[in-house]
């Protein structure tokens, strides 16, 4: 008998037993990518584990790995979990891509869901966050609160998603600071505090007094606290330790209602596979609380911002804009499409710099 | 009082004995770390030893053993060459990066051609770029007396951010939306490394770390380089005058290690991994240490350590999804077993002994 065969028997009879106690159970699983306890990335989807888990009490039954390698490691992980009955899958992490579909693969009854990737599959959806939408706002309150004009913004890696948050972050800034410089450094890491600090310092040594990360542990905050007058935002997770100075407001990952909604859909028998980006509008992106330390009308001008966002009457991407090299992109009053978004690789007009390759 | 007496010669019976105390000291203090976060001892011990091999999914864990031993294996023989000659490579990760950049490179460049000799040159590309960065430290050791750990860890960042750039430049893959990764090797048949017989775990990769063990058994103990190796570690001078040449045994040692740890980066990349990715490696390279030393630096030895490793991560990955046991806790029960394995290490060359109470 084909491997194949084996485990499709396997699952079929999990199947089966599965939902003859179904009824009063749904099993579901996360992999996560770092510690739950890393204050950011991760430790925000946990909270959507344990809102699940709070919502659905008795009637669901959830498991979770942690610090699972991007690769083989996290193909055996899904497998385990398909193999001992679990439903739903959340996969946490955009390298979980090509192991989610491989395993989606295996166990058509199981649904998966992989969060920040691109592809899909009948029982494989897929779910990001508009962070951009966030990152307006922060380069807001970034452009009004520098007075030495100099941002800096610790990359994690050069792809679409931070790109995505280093424009929308920059036009924003630019928009109510028209002599604002971004100081982009790349940490090459999602966490490493470490070297989120170096980093940090690095920018502070050249004259940043803003800090905006894009990596998820609160190294940079600390790093900031040290130097005194230098203020950051809470990324992924509140991190309102630090608040209200360095930190003045943060982006927070809201995955509860969705976790939520699609167990629901998994216990209805109404799942199905769909490509899910929302953002402030939906809840999936939260502001955190602007502290006391950001004067009262710049704070008003960001939540006006934050609530033209939310209501769809403003777009973070809209024209006028330029690309790096001066060339056209978005006309007077055009909107950036998703697809534009999605795969974005390039810097707007008036940032420094090249992304590196 | 207890003192500590060398003995004349190491015992062979504790130097076979410790490996086997420090797994039982291993489960019985990992048991009361487990007990004291709440666990119960005996279930999540029997869930990392015994789910893997005979539990309800076995069919599917026993394989995966397989896949996870395999680059252990392989890189651990290479690494026990040289440790026997008390030459120290620890950059066998960055050596097993190279491998695979440089095999999935070569195999990315004739895409989309299908042709039956893709993968050999593959493979041959992934030992050289695993060689060619084990030369680096080895040629630096020979010409100018630098300290080969030093050299061969640095060098493993090295090959960490030219990994970095390479998922994101040169071989990102063209139609992944600017998304880093390059092609997924695996929807690519002539350049994958599949299994050989569906199911069953089996790659070239394991064939491959099986040979390795062969070679390294039959070197160590019919050749006369194996002999130069042991008569190095074990006296220096004698080999000296022996006629060993060190820079050759150098260049020897640090080559073949290199260009095992890249041949397990090509399998792995072409195979269970298919593709190179920012985080391609997870930590075989220095892991394969722990297994080196566990397996007493004999291949077989090394074989079996190999095995009982990937044991332990896949009965460590079970144990988290099922008794909900920290990852951070695998990790430290991982480590036990180095440390116990070093510190019995002691029972070998030393016996202990109840001092006599000397009278004055």
């Amino acid at each position: 008998m084909k491997f194949t065969s084996i485990l499709a028997t396997a699952a079929i009879a999990l199947g089966l037993a599965t939902s003859a106690m179904a009824q009063d159970k749904t099993k579901v699983g996360f992999v996560y990518v770092g510690p739950v306890g890393d204050g950011g990335w991760t430790y925000e989807h946990n909270k959507g584990r344990l809102a699940v888990e709070e919502h659905f009490g008795d009637k669901v039954e959830t498991v979770f790995v942690e610090s699972v390698p991007e690769g083989p490691d996290a193909e055996r992980v899904m497998t385990q979990m398909a193999l001992e009955g679990a439903d739903l899958i959340f996969t946490t992490s955009f390298g979980y891509m090509d192991p989610t579909i491989n395993v989606a693969k295996k166990f058509p009854k199981v649904k998966f869901e992989h969060a920040t990737g691109y592809k899909q599959a009948e029982n494989v959806s897929v779910y990001s966050a508009r962070f951009y939408e966030g990152r307006a706002v922060q380069g807001t309150i970034a452009g009004r609160m520098t007075k030495s004009n100099i941002v800096g913004y610790i990359g994690s890696y050069p792809i679409p998603e931070v790109i995505r948050g280093i424009n929308s972050a920059f036009i924003h800034a630019r928009k109510v600071n028209p002599d604002v410089q971004f100081k982009i450094v790349w940490a090459y890491t999602w966490f490493d505090p470490a070297k989120e600090a170096d980093a940090a310092k690095v920018l502070i040594e050249q004259g940043a007094d803003v800090i905006l990360q894009h990596t998820d542990s609160t190294a940079p905050q600390a790093a900031a606290q040290a130097a005194g007058n230098v203020i950051t935002f809470g990324q992924a997770s509140d991190m309102s330790e630090y608040a209200p100075m360095p930190r003045v407001s943060s982006i927070i990952d809201n995955w509860a209602p969705y976790y939520i909604a699609r167990t629901q859909a998994v216990m209805d028998g109404t799942w199905t596979s769909v490509s899910t980006w929302d953002g402030i509008g939906a809840g999936m992106v939260g502001i955190g609380e602007i502290s006391d330390a950001v004067p009262a009308e710049v704070k008003a001008e960001a939540l006006a911002l934050k609530d033209a966002l939310a209501n769809g009457s403003y777009h973070a991407f809209t024209g006028p804009l330029k690309k790096q090299d001066g060339s056209d992109w978005l006309a007077e009053g055009e909107t950036a499409d998703d697809g534009t978004l999605a795969g974005m690789n390039f810097y707007v007009e008036g940032i420094e710099g090249d992304i590196p390759n | 009082m207890i003192v500590l007496e060398k003995r004349p010669q190491p015992s062979r019976a504790w130097s076979m004995a410790t490996p086997l105390v420090a797994v039982l000291a291993t489960m019985f203090f990992g048991g009361l770390l487990f007990a004291a976060l709440g666990k119960n001892p005996v279930e999540a011990i029997g869930t990392i030893f015994w789910e893997p091999l005979f539990g309800e999914y076995a069919f599917y864990y026993r394989p995966q053993l397989l896949v996870k031993g395999a680059p252990l294996v392989l890189i651990a023989i290479g690494l026990s060459l040289g440790f026997r000659a008390g030459i120290w490579n620890i950059g066998a990760e960055g050596q097993y990066i190279m491998g695979a950049i440089v095999g999935a490179g070569v195999g990315l460049a004739f895409y989309p051609m299908e042709a039956f000799y893709i993968f050999p040159l593959m493979v041959i590309a992934g030992a050289f770029g695993g060689w060619a960065w084990a030369m680096v430290p080895a040629f630096l050791k020979v010409r100018f007396g630098t300290n080969e750990i030093l050299v061969s860890l640095m060098m493993v960042y090295v090959a960490e951010q030219l990994l970095a750039s390479m998922s994101l430049g040169l071989l990102k893959n063209p139609e992944g939306f600017g998304f880093p990764g390059s092609r997924n090797l695996q929807s690519y048949a002539s350049a994958h490394n599949a299994e050989l017989i569906e199911g069953s775990g089996m790659h070239w990769g394991v064939v491959a770390a099986l040979i390795a063990v062969i070679f390294a058994y039959v070197l160590l103990n019919r050749h006369m380089t194996g002999f130069h190796i042991r008569l190095t570690g074990e006296a220096p001078r004698a080999a000296r005058f022996a006629g060993v040449k060190p820079a050759r045994l150098i260049l020897f040692c640090l080559g073949v290690s290199g260009a095992l740890a890249g041949l397990a980066g090509l399998f792995e990349v072409s195979g269970p991994s298919g593709q190179i990715s920012i985080d391609f490696n997870v930590g075989y390279g220095f892991t394969a240490i722990i297994v080196a030393f566990l397996g007493r630096l004999h291949p077989v030895g090394i074989l079996l350590a190999g095995g009982l490793m990937a044991l332990t991560y896949i009965g460590g990955e079970i144990a988290q999804g099922s008794l909900g046991l920290p990852a951070a806790a695998i990790q430290v029960f991982q480590g036990m077993l180095l440390f116990f394995l070093l510190a019995l290490d002691l029972l070998t060359n030393y016996r202990i002994r109840a001092a006599r109470k000397e009278v004055a």
